[in-house]
């Protein structure tokens, strides 16, 4: 091994030979970003620091191209809402007070780029990678959503792609023991180089079990437990989450970096984490995820007191003769750094040995203000840790709303054909209904365990997955995530608030009080002023639609890069909705009731087809405005849905979304298994496919119905009819059988996919 | 102390929680055993849970067939102790060799999870007691190596002599031959079956509460024995 000293790069020879050249383009560093690292060091950096710096100022990681903009959720965040966070924007992931002691921690990202490369694995870790977000918090995971979007049903690297993505989210969950209570699965032409698979994890725990990542007290172990660390993922936010595929700028092509999952061994280390948390042992946490050793030391040391020391010859490694470079940002899954009191290391090494945990102490937190790593006894990292976590590069990049987006605008849906004769109202029903943004997900939720740990009280269908969280008191949480991308490519700023009232909606539609909002904002390339365009103004739509619905925005990932050449996916700002049950057993299923149940309309109608799925289904059209949005409206829909359900006024309920009343009817009648007759306020075909916002169906019982009236109140409401019977039965069409429906409903995805 | 029933945790090992909670809501008392564990720490009755055991990563329920805590089990079967194989349970006694047959992946290569209807046609074991005869259950499906295989020798004695416990009622999802769901060893103490009674207890939770039985039944059967062995 003392061969392999001698030709390290150490900080004494980095001072010795200044001009010696260094690959920093190939590691994606820019000419001004290298000479600033120069700066700060006042020397060249080694070779490990450039490695360490190259990572943690990768986009990725960085977050330089989007933090001058992501500021703006902390600005719009009043006090009073503020106070409901016990951690927010920063922490690995946000967590609220859901009352009764208990706190509820959520998180999405993104692993899109790897998906794409080798679907199963980038999928899988994806995963693994959010669990630990979460559990890094101090929280027990509960479930997991996965909004999923990829290229046009019928392309064959669609059938390349959908299920070695599915089979990773499954193969990875479900061995982990997490149920999946949700997710979206959206089809266009725009991700068809370009998958988006964000996944969202859930976790829950009582609020003094809250865990930061920060390494606090000087004199503190820093213990390094789980996997051990191979050269897998290298480079994987550099070069994978941080640039097109293509790398037309660095004159060669990227090789894949993505990485191994483990579940079994996150199982393990998830069920070690929760027994350390609960025997008070760790003083301070942070998972290995993105740039892996680099990340978790600079990061937990830049919070906390400001300095580290780390012998990176105690990292178990897996593989032979790696760097130091390598080990610091080797991206190997399944890995955890605590900071652990002296007194508590036997107690900690203890708990990890009962679960075969491997853990070592790697270092200690100090009062040096550095960050110092030392490899066979020499300094290979000695830099001040906040310039590598937190002081990186900041961009105000260019941005420019786009001259097409005007024509965009002007092609209104207006001149489309309308179906108008009741044949082809009813054939238009059932199309759309078999189209595949519209039917049964089933395909893909059938390879997902939803029943594991026996807390899952809405998942398959639903419009938000419910959770129980105590099963003493019945307390339990609901969480939904959306984006129409059609609509924000009309109009970002409205599209990413139709996406939060659309989360909103779904998580009110439960029964639950919505209370946080989180996002994965996936969009093309920050270069592109058009597309940062786009960012910004979701980014503003969103963060002035949480602070009118008086919920926080608790933390978010953003992931740049997704186009393929120069054509950028469609914006894509995914938005999370967390909220509250004081009793799941009050949850509203999707349904259309029992027989003789009165089916009412919730909310405004109006000839809103801009960036529909009728149009896009029928016509294959995209242009016009989105619906408008309301979101006191919203508000005001969520607050009576949620007094009803504690009432007990209402039986069965579903959003409106897309495909309009049409859809929502035949999802609610196949939900039940049980027929509707219904008359259609206004314009049959405006009331069937119209896509405007704040609307829900609700099924109220006979007996419930004046009470139901008096909670109305302001809110728009309609009777449409009642439930009952073996078919659809829309006043003046021919009446749609139930098998017909769940016939052309079930057949879309099998028939694509096996 | 009465109804003492065990749920073992192998690393790797998802639905104890579940397991324990059914024993509990069915009146028992559910012990916690551990994999490393030598002895069963006084229990009447054992479960093996669902999960993936060790990762699974080799073949289901190879590496945990020969766990520590796998000896007093193979012990206590032999002496007529009532086990309980749920999924990776099924698999682990099926490669321990407490049943007879194996799983193996599902005929259309894909994880499935959905409900099944299940036909209990062998009410005589400690866990099939409190069931009506030829009871129709629903309860959850979900595995990826669930599929019921034996040799025609096997599967014909298994039919003689009533030891197909659990059948689907419709064809396998999983392809398991002769649509076998559950079996049991020569004396009916030993059960194995893919589907998940325990996540069938709670209507809130799950298809509804057809599993329950299934805990209730052995729960049922140890106080009694106890109560007999009282009276000695």
């Amino acid at each position: 091994m003392t061969h392999l000293a001698s030709t390290t790069d150490t900080v004494e020879k980095a001072s010795a030979t200044p001009g010696a050249p260094q690959p920093w383009r190939e590691l994606g560093l820019r000419a001004e970003e290298y000479a600033r690292i120069r700066q700060i060091l006042g020397r060249r950096p080694t070779e490990a620091e450039l490695a360490v710096y190259s990572v943690m100022w990768s986009e990725h990681c960085s977050y330089k191209s989007s933090k001058v903009h992501l500021g703006y959720f902390g600005q719009t965040t009043a006090p009073a809402v503020r106070e409901r966070m016990l951690a927010g924007i920063g922490e690995n992931a946000g967590v609220v007070d859901i009352g009764d002691g208990w706190a509820a921690t959520f998180k999405i990202e993104s692993h899109n780029h790897p998906s794409y490369v080798e679907p199963y694995q980038g999928a899988a870790t994806g995963v693994g990678g959010i669990v630990r977000d979460v559990l890094a918090m101090g929280a027990r995971p509960i479930g997991v959503v996965d909004p999923l979007r990829f290229g046009p049903a019928g392309a064959p690297d669609t059938a390349r792609v959908l299920p070695g993505v599915v089979a990773g989210v499954g193969g990875y969950g479900n061995r982990l023991g997490l149920p999946t209570i949700g997710g979206e699965l959206v089809f266009d032409a725009s991700y068809a180089g370009n998958p988006l698979v964000n996944v969202l994890c859930v976790g829950a725990m009582r609020t003094e079990q809250l865990h930061l990542a920060r390494a606090r007290g000087v004199g503190n172990k820093v213990v390094l437990f789980g996997a051990s660390t191979g050269r897998d993922g290298i480079g994987g936010v550099s070069v994978l989450a941080s640039q097109t595929f293509s790398g037309e700028g660095s004159g060669r092509r990227k090789l894949p970096s993505v990485q191994v999952g483990d579940p079994f061994t996150e199982k393990v280390l998830v069920e070690c984490c929760l027994e350390l948390f609960a025997a008070g042992l760790v003083a301070g946490i942070q998972d290995l995820g993105g740039a892996g050793l680099s990340c978790a030391t600079s990061e937990l040391a830049s919070a906390g007191d400001g300095g580290m020391s780390v012998t990176l010859d105690a990292v178990p490694v897996r593989a032979t003769g790696m760097t130091p470079a390598e080990i610091l940002s080797s991206e190997s899954q399944e890995r955890m750094c605590a900071v652990v009191r002296p007194a508590d290391v036997a107690g900690f090494l203890a708990v990890c040995a009962k679960w075969e945990v491997p853990a070592t102490v790697i270092g200690e937190v100090t009062d040096s203000g550095r960050l110092v790593v030392t490899w066979h006894g020499e300094t290979v990292v000695d830099v001040p840790p906040r310039t590598v976590a937190h002081e990186g590069p900041t961009y105000h990049r260019p941005l420019r709303r786009p001259p097409t987006q005007d024509e965009l605008r002007a092609a209104t849906p207006d001149r489309l054909r309308r179906p108008s004769t009741p044949e082809e109202l009813r054939a238009t029903i059932l199309a759309m209904a078999a189209s595949p943004n519209l039917c049964s997900r089933s395909w893909v939720s059938d390879q997902y365990d939803r029943y594991v740990r026996g807390n899952t009280v809405c998942a398959q269908g639903a419009d938000a997955g419910v959770l129980r969280v105590d099963e003493t008191s019945q307390r339990g949480v609901a969480v939904a995530t959306d984006c129409n991308a059609r609509f924000c490519a009309l109009d970002p700023y409205l599209g990413a608030q139709l996406a939060l009232a659309e989360a909103y909606r779904n998580v009110a539609t439960s029964g639950a009080v919505p209370v946080a909002v989180t996002n994965c904002l996936n969009f093309g390339s920050p270069e592109d002023p058009g597309v940062m365009w786009q960012f910004q103004q979701a980014v503003c739509g969103l963060a002035d639609g949480a602070a009118v619905l008086g919920i926080p925005v608790t933390g978010g990932n953003v992931s740049f890069y997704n186009q393929t050449g120069s054509t950028p996916i469609l914006p894509t700002p995914v938005v999370g909705v967390l909220g509250v049950l004081d009793d799941v057993r009050r949850r509203i299923p999707v349904g259309v009731g029992l027989a003789g149940d009165g089916l009412w309309l919730l909310g405004r109608t109006r000839d809103e087809l801009g960036g529909s799925e009728w149009a896009h289904v029928v016509h294959g059209h995209l242009g016009g405005h989105p619906p408008e949005v309301d979101l006191a409206a919203e508000a005001a829909l969520a607050r009576l849905l949620a007094s009803a359900a504690r009432e007990g006024a209402l039986r069965r309920a579903h959003d409106l979304s897309e495909g309009g009343l049409a859809q929502a009817l035949v999802e609610a009648c196949l939900a039940s298994d049980t027929g509707a007759q219904v008359t259609l306020p206004g314009e049959a075909f405006v009331a069937l496919f119209a896509e405007s916002s704040a609307r829900v169906l609700v099924a109220v019982p006979p007996a419930a119905a004046q009470r139901f009236l008096d909670l109305c109140g302001e809110v728009p409401h309609v009777r449409l009819g009642v439930a009952g019977g073996g078919s659809l039965e829309i006043d003046g069409l021919p009446r749609l059988g139930l098998a017909e429906l769940r016939g052309a409903w079930d057949a879309t995805l099998p028939a694509l996919f096996g | 102390m009465t109804g003492r029933i065990g749920v073992i945790t192998f690393p790797g090992t998802l639905d104890d929680v579940d397991a324990a909670r059914a024993v509990r809501l069915a009146g028992g008392e559910a012990v916690r055993l551990w994999h490393g564990d030598d002895d069963l720490r006084g229990v009447a009755a054992v479960i093996l849970p669902g999960g993936f055991s060790y990762g699974d990563y080799l073949r289901a329920g190879a590496i945990a067939a020969f766990a520590p805590v796998m000896r007093p089990v193979l012990d206590a079967a032999r002496r007529g102790m009532p086990v309980l194989g749920i999924c990776n349970g099924f698999q682990i006694l099926c490669e321990a060799g407490l049943l007879p047959g194996a799983l193996v992946r599902n005929a259309g290569l894909r994880f499935v999870c959905r409900e099944v209807a299940l036909r209990v046609e062998n009410r005589s074991t400690p866990w099939t007691s409190g069931y009506r005869s030829g009871a129709e259950i629903t309860v959850p499906l979900k595995s990826g190596e669930g599929r019921y295989v034996a040799d025609e020798g096997t599967l014909a004695e298994l039919e003689a002599a009533g030891r197909v416990v659990f059948r689907y009622v419709d064809p396998a999802p999983s392809g398991a031959l002769h649509d076998i769901a559950g079996v049991c060893s020569a004396d009916g103490r030993v059960v194995g079956l893919m589907p998940h009674p325990e996540h069938a207890v709670d209507p809130l939770t799950g298809p509804g509460a057809d599993g329950l039985a299934v805990f209730a039944s052995v729960f049922a059967s140890v106080v009694d024995a106890e109560l007999r062995e009282d009276r000695m």
